[in-house]
């Protein structure tokens, strides 16, 4: 009963019903794009677009003031300019990928910071960098379920090809250059809708939270891609349901509450995930006999 | 109506058919580099369809330049290759840039390698799945179907990848030391296999450096020294004095060296491919005491075919 009563909550605010059906959305969106994010070693290329996201949507706010059509297709823009830009600049110059996304997400995050604080005021800018799961509308709610059918067709469509673009780059550009080069750059269009989708809700800072973090937790759970891409997008509910409830009772900033909830799942998968160092501490002593 | 052109731009490509007699593999003067500097120079050679043809030289010799080539990785610095347009080529690299810490299984893996029959979108149908079974038995990894390939060893994974090979059925199969971590058992296995595959008119290019093994089980060789050395029937190819000639090859790039401008030795290439040799590539300076010889491709052989 008392339990019930703690999750009550949930479906007595109508803020919360929102922000419950927000956190489901991005859930389902954006876990599974993480796990991709995490096989190819992406993780922190994944941060720092985000942080690259930052001045596009400032300039939709320029624009249009709080306008969520016009910050997310800022975003969006940004994103992809900063994702292409630095891709064409490690393969036409000496300096690779990580360190030409390093410069350019940091040129973006300064420029967004100067453009927010210029022209707004502390409010907005702390509105973008840590977002507002707890406000949001209908039309915020309506580009997340866009966001999350694109994804999840997406997904389905360039599967094959994603796991293949990881497993054996080569292969797959031997059998269908075409393919190869759908499934790099639409996974990185994935990626950025995702992290717009992520920054309304949790700000630019964490938006990336809920792409790494479930994907990392279910690694040391799961063994194969297909319970992986299932797996991650059920953590990252319950902890999104958790970081809500406790950002309620507890009065925290809810963004950050989802994201040391995302955060606690980690460490403990870690230690004590079927394939985290507790069981493989413990089974290493033991063994079979064929 | 719109979207099937658009469909048709993402299917695999259509099957060469398999009635008329297959063209063998040609290259014409061919030379391929870094950076203008030539890794192989100035080779010439026919491979008939269904030949296994050994390659085989000194480290750097450009032996797996020249697979790259072949596989298209690598485009010529002059000269041209014939008789890879609209067939399937196969290519195990030296060391695959495969991911082995990716969690798939084996037996996905493997079935990736239907990939020109099933495309991105297309469903595995069970007989598929059947061929694939099959493919992991007959290199010896039955039992392994539902297990991680990180879970793999070196030669196991190397099997895995031959397994590959056999759903890819392609025309021309480029094979970069395949048998370098596998056991000998195995190797063994895996050599019936292109045999099997020769027999069955596929071409077989594989860059080894167990001569015993070569002698053994592969009827043409190509001796590559950064260029050709020799290439022909085996026995003929591997004496000592041609391997001795091999040896003394200059491995490191000739920084000094003049453009490359007409050829050492002109009636041994064929300058009719059009632009003559106004190519840009520096000579590694051949030695004076055996200046590069190459034999002369038969194009009546191409012909016949």
């Amino acid at each position: 009963m008392a339990a019930l009563a703690w999750l009550e909550p949930l479906w007595a605010f109508s803020f919360m019903q929102r922000a419950l059906l927000g956190c489901v959305l991005l859930s389902l969106s954006a876990a599974p794009v993480g796990v991709f994010l995490m096989l190819r070693r992406m993780s922190l290329t994944g941060d720092a677009m985000a942080h690259a996201i930052l001045p596009g949507a400032a300039v939709g706010f320029l624009i249009s003031g709080l306008s969520l059509g016009a910050m997310t297709l800022g975003g969006i823009v940004a994103g992809l300019v900063v994702a292409v830009a630095s891709g064409l600049v490690a393969r036409s110059t000496l300096l690779r990928e990580d360190t030409s996304l390093a410069a350019f997400y940091l040129l973006s995050l300064a420029l967004g910071v100067l453009i927010i604080s210029t022209y707004g005021s502390q409010v907005d800018l702390l509105h973008v960098l840590f977002g507002t799961v707890l406000a949001l509308d209908d039309t915020a709610l309506g580009l997340l379920l866009g966001i999350a059918l694109i994804t999840l067709l997406g997904m389905r469509l360039l599967y094959r090809a994603l796991v293949l673009e990881c497993l054996d780059p080569d292969f797959l550009r031997a059998h269908s250059p075409r393919w190869s080069a759908l499934a790099h750059y639409g996974f990185l269009v994935l990626v950025v809708i995702n992290l717009v989708a992520g920054f309304h809700a949790l700000g630019t800072l964490m938006a990336v939270a809920i792409m790494v973090l479930p994907a990392a937790a279910a690694r040391f759970w799961v063994r194969r891609i297909e319970s992986l891409l299932w797996l991650a997008p059920a953590l990252a509910l319950s902890c999104c349901v958790a970081g809500l409830l406790l950002s309620y009772h507890a009065d925290w900033p809810t963004s950050p509450a989802i994201v040391l909830a995302l955060g606690a799942l980690w460490l403990s998968s870690m230690i004590f995930g079927r394939f985290g160092v507790w069981r493989q501490r413990l089974v290493s002593t033991v063994h079979l006999k064929g | 109506m719109l979207i099937k052109p658009f469909l048709s731009w993402f299917q695999p490509l259509a099957p060469v058919a398999g009635s008329q007699p297959a063209p063998g593999l040609g290259l014409h003067n061919l030379t391929l580099g870094y950076e203008r500097h030539p890794a192989v120079h100035h080779l010439s050679l026919y491979c008939p369809a269904g030949s296994r043809l050994a390659i085989v030289g000194p480290n750097g010799a450009g032996k797996s330049t020249l697979l790259r080539a072949l596989a298209g990785q690598l485009r010529p610095l002059t000269g041209h290759i014939e008789g890879l347009a609209g067939r399937r080529v196969a290519y195990l690299a030296q060391t695959p840039q495969i991911d082995r810490s990716f969690p798939v299984t084996v037996q996905d893996m493997v079935q990736y390698g239907l990939w020109h029959q099933s495309g991105a979108l297309g469903r595995w149908t069970s007989a598929q799945r059947q061929r694939c079974l099959e493919a992991l038995a007959s290199v010896g990894l039955q039992g392994f179907e539902r297990r991680t390939i990180d879970t793999l060893s070196g030669g196991q994974f190397q099997r895995a990848l031959f397994a590959r090979l056999i759903l890819q059925d392609a025309d021309l199969l480029l094979l970069d030391e395949p048998f370098a971590a596998v056991d000998e058992g195995t190797t063994h296995d895996l050599l019936q296999l292109l045999e099997q595959w020769s027999a069955a008119g596929k071409t077989v290019l594989a860059v080894l450096h167990d001569l015993a093994l070569v002698r053994q089980h592969f009827p043409l060789t190509l001796l590559l020294a950064r260029e050709p050395v020799a290439h022909g029937a085996t026995a003929a190819v591997l004496t000592p004095a041609n391997l001795r000639r091999a040896l003394s090859m200059r491995q490191a790039f000739d920084e000094g060296a003049p453009w490359c401008e007409a050829d050492a030795a002109p009636a041994a290439h064929e300058p009719a491919h059009g632009h003559g040799h106004e190519h840009s590539h520096e000579h590694g300076r051949p030695r004076a005491d055996h200046p590069p010889q190459v034999q002369a491709t038969p194009p009546s052989a191409a012909g016949a075919r």
